[in-house]
């Protein structure tokens, strides 16, 4: 038992030497909990149209509301609380943004494990694709699929899974050409073990390291790029609120200087990326064995 | 170098036939093409004559053999919604374009590699530790909510520059330009600085990390031993040092601008080709949106054949590898 339990305790000591890294796991905890439970935190239901007052709509952050509470961030035109719409939006971009995440994740991995371990002329197919898509810029690429095959939570999860994959089937096959080549792979296939069982039981769990650098950036990366297509009108339908909706809303207030509408959302997806950003950066310190040397530094 | 560039243009054109293939299949084959390609007011009998006109009777490798020969000849139908030739329509915008990504480059490049070289050179002052905490704030800043902030403080509450369009132009060799005006300048300056934050604090990072590789390098010290001054130092022998791969990085990433121009042009309503392709998906213009795509595959593959070659010629080391598609 000590050996599975040394190397968490080593990287817990390693991530914690750097004092923003663990304020910015901190901020991402307070995020992730305000998301989850934004129905029992938030003032009101921000999509319950009997909770709403026309007359409270655009009001500035601070003004009292006539249903009882104070608009700390002001309302939006429908009379809508931003706090309450910015938790449920931060639910929705963060939802979309992890399953994207996982589901690529899933299969950027099994095609990379694919690749690498078949080899030969597949091998030579799959990445020549991965080189022709990470070519194109990811909003160019999401912006096509979805201009084909329209508007809709479950196509934007499909655009955000296609512009993603390929990051990982690229970082999977570097890391287990590299795995396949050590004894214990080698040791693996003279007990004579299934190829499947190899890749998945014994490359596998050694490749996870480069891998969940990669998916904790690209989760960021989700988001931001789930909030600009929805602000461009491609995204996420007006029935499911995200935060690029909620700023493509003020968009239309701005002119006439109510900020409020676009600039709370922004500011919490800005806390949020930057948050996943630095956390993924610490990460990426210390699961690095390159850089060993700053190991706990 | 000549067998390298013949190669490369063979690769260039692969992928030009694989991407308009797959732009085929998307907006031809999947759904039904007659939705796609016939103004969807029309009635039975115009759909049946458009259907045989426009040869959708015929096998999938005959469409695609027929959609190559119209491309190849610069026909991509005409636009729904202006009734002209697509690629007309979208050659008229590129302009716009253009003249904004270049704007956005001429921005990132004169205060990136400055900021850079300043952050490499003192990268433990307080001067440098902001510089770099900008530029991961740059990295993180959704560029159309920055857009945004940006017309709320200079257009509506400082109220010193234009929200939206172009401005006044002026035509130079035949192209619609707005930076030689005064009030195209103002235009343009707001979308241009939008639209370089990302690349800027790309420059950043980059030159910082070539300055501080270069300094820790012997022809460095050998220089300061020799008793020349710093500055010429840093002028003559790091910033030389440091320019290949930070030209390299310019031109790639020039295709990027181009794309992201896409959410800068509708943010400030700037007249482009990326506008014009947002207004074409929300009218469903598809003969636009499939012009569009093609013209940008094929800048996409220009740009990266002429960033190899260019770098090629400058790094001969690249040649022996030459992979990348």
């Amino acid at each position: 038992m000590q050996l599975v339990h040394a190397p968490l305790r080593e990287f817990t000591a390693g991530f914690v030497r750097d004092r923003i890294a663990v304020v910015a796991l901190a901020a991402l905890f307070v995020i992730l909990s305000a998301a989850v439970f934004a129905p029992f935190v938030s003032p009101q239901d921000p999509y319950d149209l009997a909770q709403l007052d026309i007359l409270d709509s655009k009001l500035a952050p601070g003004a009292k509301a006539g249903v009882g509470f104070t608009f700390w961030l002001g309302s939006d035109d429908q009379g809508r609380d931003m706090v309450s719409a910015i938790l449920y939006g931060l639910r929705i971009s963060l939802g979309v943004g992890a399953l994207a995440t996982a589901i690529a994740l899933a299969l950027g991995m099994a095609i990379g494990l694919i690749s690498a371990y078949a080899g030969g002329w597949l091998d030579s197919l799959i990445m020549r694709l991965v080189d022709l898509q990470l070519s194109f810029p990811s909003i160019l690429i999401a912006l096509v699929l979805l201009a084909v095959v329209g508007q809709g939570v479950d196509k934007i999860v499909i655009a955000l899974i296609t512009v993603q994959w390929a990051y990982y089937a690229r970082t999977v096959r570097g890391a287990a050409l590299v795995e396949r080549r050590k004894e214990y792979v080698d040791a693996a296939r003279v007990m004579a073990f299934s190829s499947g069982r190899i890749v998945f039981r014994h490359i596998l769990p050694n490749v996870l390291p480069p891998l969940i650098v990669v998916a904790t950036v690209q989760v960021a990366h989700a988001i931001a790029l789930e909030a600009t297509l929805s602000f461009l009108g491609l995204g996420m339908p007006i029935t499911s609120p995200s935060l690029g909706l909620l700023i493509s809303n003020g968009f239309a207030h701005l002119l006439s200087g109510r900020y409020w509408i676009s600039f709370f959302p922004g500011i919490a997806l800005l806390a949020t990326i930057v948050a996943i950003n630095l956390v993924g950066d610490r990460l990426r310190d210390v699961l690095n064995p390159r850089l060993g040397s700053h190991y706990g530094t | 170098m000549l067998a390298f560039a013949i190669r490369r243009l063979l690769q260039s054109i692969a992928v030009l036939f694989v991407m308009s293939a797959l732009v085929f299949v998307g907006v031809y084959a999947i759904g039904n093409p007659v939705d796609i390609l016939i103004n969807p007011q029309a009635d039975q009998a115009e759909i049946a004559a458009a259907t045989r006109a426009l040869g959708l009777d015929q096998p999938l490798w005959r469409q695609y053999w027929s959609f190559l020969a119209g491309a190849l000849a610069g026909d991509l139908g005409k636009s729904f919604a202006a009734n002209i030739p697509a690629v007309q329509l979208i050659l008229e915008r590129m302009p716009a374009t253009l003249e904004l990504a270049l704007g956005a480059m001429v921005i990132a490049v004169v205060l990136g590699i400055p900021l850079g070289l300043w952050a490499g050179l003192r990268p433990d002052s307080v001067s440098g530790r902001v510089i770099m905490a900008g530029s991961i704030l740059g990295f993180s800043l959704p560029t159309f909510w920055v857009g945004l902030m940006l017309i709320m403080v200079f257009s509506v509450w400082l109220g010193w520059l234009p929200p939206t369009g172009r401005g006044e132009t002026v035509k130079v060799l035949g192209v619609t330009v707005s930076f030689l005006t005064w009030d195209g300048l103002q235009h343009l300056f707001m979308p241009a600085l939008n639209l370089a934050l990302f690349k800027l604090s790309l420059l950043i990072r980059l030159t910082r990390a070539g300055t501080r590789e270069a300094l820790a390098q012997d022809y460095v010290r050998f220089a300061r031993a020799k008793g020349l001054t710093m500055e010429r130092v840093v002028r003559v022998h790091v910033l030389k040092n440091i320019m290949i791969p930070v030209v390299t990085v310019t031109g790639l990433e020039f295709g990027s601008l181009i794309a992201f121009a896409i959410v800068t042009e509708t943010i400030f309503a700037w007249p482009g080709m990326g506008k014009l392709l947002i207004d074409s998906i929300n009218v469903l213009d598809r003969p636009v949106i499939v012009a569009y795509l093609l013209i940008i595959v094929l800048l996409f593959v220009l740009i990266n054949l002429i960033v190899d070659l260019a770098y090629t010629a400058l790094d001969p080391r690249v040649r022996l590898r030459g992979r990348s598609a």
